[in-house]
């Protein structure tokens, strides 16, 4: 009772209240630092991130065909495209796409299409050479891709994911 | 009648750890309305499907092995090699099934009755709870056998996290603990697995103390005036209970002994393959409405945000009801829009399991505009518009009939 009239004739917090507030983040702060540990052990531990790349070898792969890799536990779609498959790719409107990329920003070499195999819905993996755009078409929800692994109709918001890689040598790729 | 005996043991024990009146005075004593009727044994059969989740899922661990190189091989181990495994193992994937039968009878029950309606609101809130988490631990446990079916269940659930914006696939690798549905996924999924039917256990005990802080509703929806109206809980209930527990036994055993596999999918007898998805996967059959209703929607975030909020809408359902009346029993207009209510959840669960093209999306769309409309649309609207047929005086009355004829129009016509 005491301590707010004293509060009040000074018209301001007292030093009671502030150490109440110093003392209450202080144990905010030290009670959320105590619970990161917990939360951060169910992210991908040190062997897990440690196996994230993988060397691919395409001389193996005749035009026309594609391999299916892992990557990070993901299939990875390798294809080595036919140059009907990049005309098409290249001659869509971008104004036609959901998710406007041209093909040239998801090929480094035209021939070479490289990407994770992932619905980009709700993760299924996507079967080749189907749905209504030549391209992959997702059994589980029914979204079709073109040649080039855009999305092009269906309920999956965007274009198959690229991961990043590198052409170490010619015939030979790194991904991750 | 307080709790009384001569024994002098438990006379000593009940002085220091006063259980022996607990249980007395909660099930034995306990005032109960003296017309439930059926529909009211669905919450006993409930706990009791709980328990016979717990401990057959505790035997299951003993023979189970949590790892992607030998989880499908430990199932068949236990189907094949542990004596009577095939019979737990078969006794929880159906007593699951069994287990959501029970629930969302309970639910409709309470639905159809107002059991939300004051004071009960808290109540109804734990038992949303409770929903929510049958629904995670059953998601969990069908992942455990590690089958296609498993595996890509758990992909796609996992990756409705991903239509969060911004931090969506943040989440999703949290949940995995990898850049895809692995090892360590399988592994928490069992440890949580096996933590929340305790944490159910909890909150069942809470929707029990609120229960038993007003007592059970009642056909009639109106409160009981006094003892007149009440029997004890024991042996009235207790043995209607058991009774309703045989029937649904004989239904359970059923499926147990003569259809074991008939709830679940052939697929999932396919170890998990990560790079292969079946052409046409579908969730268990009491995820299949909301399942409908994320495909309803041709929009991933919408869809997944209706998905969610078709089970969190009931939390505001105590709010929606804009009627004084609990029971349906009262309400003429009500009750027409309920049973389409209820034939728009089956019609749900039936497209959920097709195909999402064609007629069966046409109708999940249909469905999924019905089942928020009644909830957001029409249950406000009744309540205001909707003239309620006369209440009984009394619990008693309808039956003893008071020697008035006002209290006719009460009894419902079969």
């Amino acid at each position: 009772m005491s301590s707010t009239q004293v509060s009040g004739a000074h018209g301001g917090a007292t030093r009671r209240d502030f150490l109440y507030v110093a003392a209450g983040a202080f144990g905010a702060v030290g009670a959320a630092a105590a619970v990161w540990p917990f939360i951060h052990q169910m992210n991908p531990s040190a062997d897990v991130l440690a196996l994230s790349s993988t060397e691919i070898d395409l001389s193996q792969i005749p035009e026309g065909m594609g391999i299916t890799a892992v990557w990070r536990g993901k299939p990875v779609f390798v294809r080595h495209r036919s140059a009907k498959e990049i005309e098409e790719a290249q001659a869509v409107a971008l104004a036609d796409l959901p998710d406007p990329e041209p093909d040239a920003k998801r090929v480094q070499k035209p021939q070479w299409l490289i990407m994770v195999g992932v619905c980009t819905h709700l993760g299924c993996v996507p079967l080749g050479q189907q749905g209504d755009f030549g391209g992959w078409f997702c059994p589980c929800h029914g979204s079709h891709y073109d040649t080039s692994g855009r999305i092009r109709r269906g309920p999956a918001p965007k274009n198959l994911e690229v991961p990043p890689y590198t052409f170490i040598e010619e015939n030979r790729i790194r991904i991750g | 009648m307080a709790f009384q005996t001569n024994n002098r043991i438990i006379k000593w024990i009940d002085y220091r750890l006063p259980v022996f009146s607990f249980a007395h005075h909660s099930l034995i004593e306990y005032p109960t309305p003296k017309n439930l009727s059926y529909w009211w044994n669905f919450g006993s059969l409930a706990g009791i499907m709980l328990v016979v989740q717990i401990v057959t899922g505790i035997v299951l661990a003993m023979h189970y092995t949590p790892h992607v190189d030998h989880a499908f091989a430990s199932v068949e181990h236990i189907m094949r090699n542990v004596n009577y495994g095939w019979l737990i193992r078969y006794m929880h994937a159906n007593g699951a099934s069994m287990f959501f039968i029970v629930v969302f009878i309970h639910i409709f029950r309470g639905l159809y009755y107002g059991s939300y309606k004051s004071p009960r609101e808290v109540l109804w809130f734990l038992g949303v709870i409770i929903l929510l988490l049958m629904m995670a631990t059953a998601f969990m446990g069908y992942v455990l056998p590690w089958g296609q079916m498993s595996f890509w269940g758990a992909t796609v659930i996992t990756n409705l996290f991903s239509a969060v914006p911004y931090v969506g696939d943040s989440i999703v690798t949290l949940l995995w603990g990898g850049f895809s549905v692995d090892n360590p996924t399988l592994n928490r999924f069992f440890s949580l697995h096996y933590l929340l039917p305790f944490v159910i256990v909890g909150v069942v005990a809470l929707h029990l103390v609120a229960l038993h802080q007003h007592g059970s509703g009642n056909p009639l929806g109106i409160d009981r005036k006094g003892p007149q109206d009440s029997i004890p809980f024991h042996p009235y209930y207790t043995v209607k209970d058991l009774f309703g527990l045989g029937v649904f036994f004989i239904f359970f055993a059923f499926w147990l002994f003569y259809a074991p596999n008939a709830l679940g999918h052939p697929d999932n007898y396919i170890p998990a393959n990560p790079l292969v998805t079946p052409a046409h996967i579908v969730p268990e059959w009491y995820f299949l409405p909301f399942y409908a209703i994320l495909r309803a929607v041709p929009d991933k975030l919408g869809g997944v945000v209706l998905m969610f909020g078709s089970i969190l809408i009931l939390f505001l359902l105590p709010w929606l009801d804009t009627s004084r009346v609990r029971s349906g029993r009262f309400r003429p207009i009500f009750k027409q829009f309920f049973w389409v209510f209820v034939l728009a959840c089956l019609a749900l669960g039936w497209a959920g399991a097709q195909p999402p093209e064609g007629l069966p999306l046409a109708i999940s769309r249909v469905a999924t505009v019905y089942y928020f409309a009644y909830f957001l649309v029409i249950l406000p609207l009744v309540g205001w518009f909707e003239r309620p047929r006369p209440l009984p005086a009394s619990i008693s009355e309808p039956v003893l009939g008071a020697g008035k004829m006002a209290a006719q129009p009460a009894r419902e016509k079969a």
